[in-house]
């Protein structure tokens, strides 16, 4: 037997293979990971001091923003495999995705304008957060009505991917950009890798839980996406060869 | 390349509307806001730096899906893929043409607009500064646009929500300079950072715009 590689996974027919078996299994675990950790979050951790109840929706806000921006990320690299081996899969799987990461940036933006209403006071500020987040969403917008707009596919799914690389480049600037242009109202990171201790234990696990728990359901949906794209494929191919006989 | 810039002004010119189009609107869009907003000094000349920066922009959008609609119509776009000047060039050369087109007559428009909004006397200098750097940025990108849509029909809207994002850092930076120098502000990072973005643009996004082009010649 041959050496094993991520690259196997290019072929559709595997890919279907084994992304059937991963479906069921990721499934559960963003079906039980968010039960546990939503739950956890709003009935079993205490009030905040100053926040009151409000600091809740902490877990649905904090796991959506990351989410939205690792969306990108992860679009990115996939339009990059697609440019370079030109892995249809790999296309397909960044078509999936843009959905997603757009509904997490609305998600992020809305739970936002909620938890900012009674801390802020307003539901919106031109702060530098938020405003890269709506930039963001403009990208997804744009990154979808193109692939929505070109009728053949492969032609499409090369332009999206040039303009996610393009896109990724403005969308750091834009980041840049809005911070020189004012400062926020908008508190620190809730979490980073190079601190000792974040925020209390008590939020932290559930927190970490709803974060995996949107990772799996973000997996279980581009796995659906994509396979149903796949799907859709095999049956035009399907058709056009019934109208050819 | 000089060949094809020239037949692109030409065009331009001669063809009406284009030339035209973008120094109208942005004018047009200069005189309504005092109506808009009321006579006073203060805030006219608090928000004419915006107001100026947000009319050059959607001045340049208004003219962009011109960019390569008529070449890719008319079968132009395909002779220039076969002759021997690279795409990269040919994008190179359709954004500058779209920038002597829209972005200079702008450049050269806006003082005059800055009297109608009282922009005040140390502003002047930096609006066209600031005008003259980031405009070729906006053709750039606005090119890389075009390029990405011209396969589509009735792009316009599209090339729109697809520019707009990628347009935010250089009005930032081009409205942030002339605020700054209106109010005696030190502008240096600002222009820096509008300069780097023009560069950076240019050196690139050709680049991008040809690939773009070449997958929709395919």
């Amino acid at each position: 037997m041959t050496r094993m590689s991520l690259w196997e996974y290019a072929n559709p027919v595997r890919f279907m293979a084994l992304s059937g078996r991963v479906l069921p299994v990721a499934a559960v675990l963003a079906a039980g990971l968010m039960a546990v950790g939503l739950v956890w979050g709003f009935f079993f951790t205490p009030d905040d001091f100053r926040q009151g109840s409000t600091v809740k929706i902490i877990y649905l806000h904090v796991p959506s923003a990351m989410m939205a921006i690792n969306i990108w990320v992860m679009m990115l690299v996939t339009s990059l495999i697609w440019l370079i081996r030109r892995h249809h899969v790999s296309a397909l799987a960044a078509k999936a995705a843009a959905p997603v990461g757009a509904v997490m940036t609305v998600v992020a933006l809305m739970t936002g304008a909620i938890w900012g209403q009674p801390m802020w006071g307003t539901w919106w500020a031109w702060d530098p957060r938020l405003t890269s987040f709506l930039i963001l969403f403009l990208f997804y917008l744009g990154y979808m009505a193109l692939w929505a707009a070109v009728d053949n596919p492969d032609t499409a799914a090369d332009l999206t991917a040039v303009l996610c690389l393009v896109g990724s480049v403005f969308a750091v600037l834009s980041r840049y950009a809005a911070v020189f242009w004012n400062q926020g109202l908008h508190q620190g990171a809730t979490l980073s890798l190079d601190r000792e201790q974040n925020i209390a234990t008590v939020f932290w696990l559930p927190l970490v839980t709803c974060i995996a728990g949107f990772v799996a359901l973000f997996v279980v949906l581009v796995l659906v996406g994509t396979r149903t794209e796949i799907r859709a494929r095999r049956l035009r191919v399907l058709e056009a060869r019934e109208r050819g006989q | 390349m000089i060949a094809l810039f020239r037949r692109d002004l030409v065009l331009a010119v001669r063809a009406g509307g284009g030339f035209g189009l973008g120094l109208a609107f942005f004018l047009i869009v200069a005189v309504l806001v005092p109506f808009g907003v009321g006579p006073e000094g203060g805030t006219l000349a608090r928000i004419a730096p915006g107001i100026l920066w947000v009319g050059a922009l959607l001045a340049c959008l208004l003219s962009l899906d011109r960019v390569f609609a008529l070449d890719w119509e008319d079968g132009t776009l395909d002779l220039l893929a076969v002759s021997p000047l690279p795409m990269e060039g040919v994008a190179l050369v359709k954004a500058a043409a779209h920038w002597v087109v829209t972005g200079l007559p702008l450049v050269v428009a806006a003082p005059v607009l800055g009297v109608l909004l009282q922009l005040p006397g140390a502003g002047y200098g930096w609006l066209v500064l600031s005008l003259a750097l980031g405009t070729p940025a906006l053709s750039m990108i606005g090119t890389f646009g075009a390029a990405l849509v011209v396969g589509v029909k009735r792009g316009g809207l599209l090339l729109s929500l697809l520019v707009l994002p990628m347009y935010i850092p250089t009005l930032v930076f081009g409205s942030e300079v002339v605020r700054r120098g209106a109010e005696g502000q030190p502008v240096g990072v600002a222009l820096a950072v509008l300069a780097g973005g023009t560069l950076g643009s240019v050196a690139l996004l050709p680049f991008a715009a040809a690939a773009a082009l070449r997958v929709n010649l395919r």
